[in-house]
């Protein structure tokens, strides 16, 4: 087994670190603290390169392996977690998604504006009443002929605003359950879409979250992706790819809480000795870095094996859930060394512990996982 | 054999600056039983030229045209490797500034010497030629042999000591061959900050970081600076905000300075801002954060807030200046 | 016209120095390697120039002296843009045996940038060597380079100022922050195109070392700091005047 970095995956890693070490961190704390939308910095990923990065270059992508993007959310997600789910939603779900099950006109018309980074995407799954229930949509598309006709809500939805190119998951044979589910792509500007407030998060606060409604919206029929019926086995392929990327962005939460703890430990004194000098705090340092490094094997074999194309649902869903909770774990113990300053939001570190709670939660919630592994552990 | 150092001049003065470079050329000529040799080009008086004869230098090759009134370093270096060849010098002295940097490299090609540059000592030893430098922005040191039979030294500023010696100095007009076909470089416009001590000649350095809250907010700071006659300084993050001009900040990627007395105001001292600072003589420290790295570098320190030290700070030296 | 920046492989400034075998040999465990951030602000601005050129500026090429494992840092310059690049394969000895080799390589380009000093083993002698092997003009100190037709404007700071300086072509620049803003991010597009573009690798040339590294040492420590109340200013005042004989 080799465990290197190729020079290429190292140098993206190096680019996303210096974008987020010198850019994101400016007015992080600011723009998270009044759900500021991160503009400039999406700007920023376009330029970079980031949005779109692992499309075939034959539609304009970067044409990068899993494990770059990995490693480049991991970077990013240190720093700010709000703009890192904007890049994962658009790379993991949506691209991917339209890449990989999309029609050849499809791509043309859609992916490679979004290949580019020119348009972002979002992905509208969730309802009101189905969040990790996703076989129960309400939201319907009704088989009109020559298009489909759909209304419904749609719930938590990032991007909403910012993103021009939706993929919505709705309704069409409900008789027929979830077989009858389909996948659309949608142009926002559709008549008949409406967006709802944003939605005031505890953290991740800057990217945009909305619900989104659609009354008597209609689509053409050639946007549907794959065969009548198709969209519940998309949205969970889609997911399962979509795990690797958000178990990278709980990583690298984790990595920025201990990057800050130890240089916090190693300028701090107390009792007349660094606190990292201290064997209460020097122990747990020792303890995240060990979760750390665990979550990066979970990971990063995840996106090997992706990359390889093999089998990776399982390990997705182990890295998804392992690094999320430990994430939380991290940033609450790096919260602990940082004491009263930890408390307070000029630290960063109570942000990234805000920030690592969604990870438990969205893309499939760390209870979502133990029934995807435990499944697979009992299939005859 | 001698040895020759180049003694450059600010509109026809010299500085501490030159003294210290002729003061370190003086004791390496008395190591190599030798005597000391300056070469000064464009238009200085004779009186201003005769001071570096109490320096230690001997003679002083004086080089005027009208031609040489600017910098350019392919006639400068040409010149100063004519007058080496001439008096046979096999050790060559610049300082380790915008000039000695510029200069000092092409000498060493025409002469091919070896050169070590940023030294802050005297030779270990003459025979290897050892002599110990500054290495790593400021981090470390070397001690580096020069194996070539000439030397090329340029000295980091304030690292010797000046001494004054009972001599007097013969000054000699020296006509260097040049032709038309060295000067490709032209000096269309020249800018100097007039009336302000420069940071890199400040022997008083006062310095502000993020600790001092705002750009509006450096009035105190100036005032100290000049009650202390010192220049104003600032660290990178500071200068990176448009808070202070890129010109003040010191630190690993800015000036690298070495004044006597270095003040930093509200600086954490990140290893980057000590690289630019840690060879300053004296450093005080005022911060809020006791466990501030810039506390771990400075000889004296107050833990407390910049805005409420500096008026007692200004008044006590003014105090102190009054009682003499 | 074509240009040439001559780029160095260093520590990461924020590398803590340290030394092995007796303080002979520079310690690289767990040393990132970065191009040499003045190196790197050298070839922002040529890439800026040759982009605002309207293809006058053709090339823009980097060179560097040092093994094999510096190519990592040479593949970022080709991702920031660089269009080809030349490795001299050996170590880098010293300046004087650096810009020998540079000196090959340089003789064909119209503009030579370098660096004013690499971080280090901080010389600040290569190019000023490079620009006399060559015989060259060179200027030090650049803080602003343009081209306008053939005529090349440059801001060179000094003691206290600056000068505006022109200069013939061919010319060697030295330059120093300021030059160019930051220094770039490679885009994968780039990191992509890097893939492709030419690295040459040369065989070194003959050539003598007139320097040599006996060893190194660290700074010795500092006494502790002295602490004076935030209400007795006047103290440290004194200190600084009798003991520390400062003021």
């Amino acid at each position: 087994m080799n465990f290197n970095f190729t020079e290429e995956q190292e140098m993206i890693r190096q680019a996303a670190r210096d974008f987020a070490q010198r850019e994101l961190i400016k007015d992080v704390i600011e723009r998270d603290e009044k759900a500021i939308f991160p503009t400039q910095h999406v700007k920023m990923l376009k330029e970079l390169g980031f949005l779109g990065m692992m499309v075939d270059p034959a539609y304009g992508g970067g044409g990068m392996d899993t494990l770059s993007y990995v490693l480049a959310m991991e970077e990013i997600s240190k720093v700010d977690s709000s703009v890192a789910v904007i890049m994962s939603v658009h790379n993991s779900l949506v691209c991917y998604g339209i890449e990989k099950w999309g029609t050849e006109e499809q791509k043309e018309k859609y992916l490679k504006i979004m290949a580019s980074g020119e348009k972002i995407g979002a992905f509208l799954l969730s309802e009101p009443e189905a969040g990790s229930d996703a076989t129960s949509q309400r939201t319907m598309a009704e088989d009109k002929g020559d298009h489909y006709l759909v209304n419904g809500t749609k719930n938590w939805i990032t991007n909403a605003n910012c993103g021009e190119i939706y993929i919505l998951i709705a309704q069409t044979h409900p008789e027929k359950k979830h077989h009858g589910i389909n996948a659309f792509i949608v142009d926002k500007e559709t008549t008949g879409i409406s967006l709802a407030p944003h939605e005031d998060k505890m953290g991740m606060r800057s990217s945009d979250t909305h619900s989104v409604m659609f009354s008597d919206v209609k689509i053409p029929k050639e946007n549907r992706i794959g065969e009548d019926g198709f969209g519940f086995k998309f949205a969970m392929k889609i997911l399962e790819g979509g795990r690797i990327g958000i178990a990278a962005q709980a990583l690298g939460i984790a990595g920025g809480a201990l990057e800050r703890s130890i240089q916090y430990s190693k300028e701090r004194k107390a009792f007349g000795k660094l606190i990292s000098q201290h064997q209460a705090i020097a122990f747990k340092l020792s303890d995240m870095a060990v979760k750390i490094e665990a979550g990066k094997n979970f990971t990063y074999k995840a996106a090997w094996l992706k990359d390889e194309g093999q089998q990776y649902g399982v390990a997705g869903a182990m890295a998804k859930q392992y690094c999320a909770d430990m994430a939380m774990e991290v940033t609450t113990d790096a919260v602990q060394i940082h004491g009263g300053y930890g408390y307070v939001k000029e630290y960063h570190v109570e942000r990234l512990m805000r920030e690592a709670k969604l990870t438990q939660i969205y893309e499939g919630t760390s209870e979502i996982q133990k029934i995807v592994i435990s499944r697979a552990l009992l299939k005859d | 054999m001698s040895v020759l150092v180049y003694t450059e001049n600010w509109d026809g003065k010299f500085k501490k600056l030159s003294f210290e470079l002729v003061s370190y050329a003086k004791a390496i000529a008395d190591q190599l039983n030798t005597e000391a040799v300056a070469v000064s080009i464009g238009n200085v008086e004779e009186d201003e030229l005769k001071k570096l004869g109490n320096y230690g230098a001997k003679k002083i090759f004086n080089v005027q045209d009208e031609k040489l009134k600017n910098l350019a370093n392919q006639p400068y270096a040409k010149i100063i490797a004519q007058v080496a060849e001439k008096e046979d010098a096999n050790v060559l002295v610049f300082a380790n500034n915008f000039t000695g940097k510029a200069v000092a490299p092409r000498v060493s090609v025409k002469l091919k010497a070896g050169l070590a540059g940023g030294v802050i000592e005297l030779p270990s030893s003459l025979d290897p030629f050892m002599v110990k430098r500054k290495v790593f922005t400021n981090k470390a040191f070397a001690n580096i042999k020069i194996k070539s039979e000439k030397k090329v030294l340029t000295l980091f500023q304030n690292s010797f000591e000046i001494k004054e010696t009972e001599n007097a100095a013969s000054i000699e007009n020296f006509t260097p061959e040049f032709s038309d076909a060295d000067f490709r470089t032209e000096v269309k416009e020249v800018n100097k900050v007039t009336g302000k001590i420069l940071l890199t000649d400040a022997e008083i350095v006062v310095s502000g970081g993020r600790g001092m809250k705002s750009p509006e907010k450096w009035e105190p700071l100036e005032e100290l600076a000049e009650v202390l006659g010192g220049a104003t300084a600032c660290s990178r993050p500071v200068s990176d905000e448009g808070w202070r001009p890129h010109e003040e900040h010191v630190g690993q990627t800015g000036k690298i300075i070495a004044p006597n007395l270095y003040i930093a105001l509200g600086i954490s001292g990140a290893i980057q801002h000590l690289g630019g600072v840690s060879s300053s003589k004296i450093i005080v420290a005022v911060n809020t954060d006791k466990d501030a790295p810039i506390f771990e570098a400075a000889d004296y320190g107050i833990v407390g807030d910049v805005h409420k030290i500096l008026p007692q700070f200004i008044e006590a030296v003014k105090e102190v200046k009054a009682e003499g | 016209m074509k240009i040439l920046v001559c780029i160095s492989n260093v520590p990461d400034t924020t590398t803590k120095i340290k030394f092995k075998e007796d303080n002979k040999v520079f310690d690289t465990t767990g040393v990132q390697w970065i191009i040499n951030p003045w190196d790197e602000l050298a070839l922002t601005r040529a890439l800026e120039l040759k982009e605002g050129s309207g293809g006058k500026i053709e090339k823009v090429s980097v060179a560097l002296v040092g093994d094999k494992s510096s190519e990592p840092t040479i593949r970022k310059a080709l991702a920031i843009g660089a269009d080809d690049a030349f490795r001299v394969d050996t170590d880098p000895g010293d300046s004087f045996y650096v810009a020998t080799q540079l000196k090959e390589i340089a003789k064909d380009y119209d503009i030579v940038l370098c660096g004013i000093e690499s971080s280090d083993y901080t010389s600040s002698a290569v190019g000023g060597m490079l620009s006399e092997m060559l015989e060259w003009p060179s200027v030090s100190s650049v803080s602003r380079l343009n081209i306008e037709g053939d005529d090349v404007s440059i801001r060179r700071e000094i003691d206290g100022g600056q000068e505006i300086v022109s200069s013939q072509m061919p010319f060697v620049g030295i330059v120093q922050k300021g030059i160019a803003l930051e220094p770039r991010i490679p885009a994968m597009r780039g990191i992509m195109m890097a893939r492709k573009k030419p690295l040459n690798v040369l065989e070194p040339i003959e050539a003598e070392t007139l320097t040599e590294y006996e060893n190194f040492e660290m700074p010795p420590p500092k006494a502790a700091v002295k602490l004076v109340d935030e209400e007795n200013v006047k103290e440290l005042v004194e200190l600084l005047k009798n003991e520390a004989k400062a003021i």
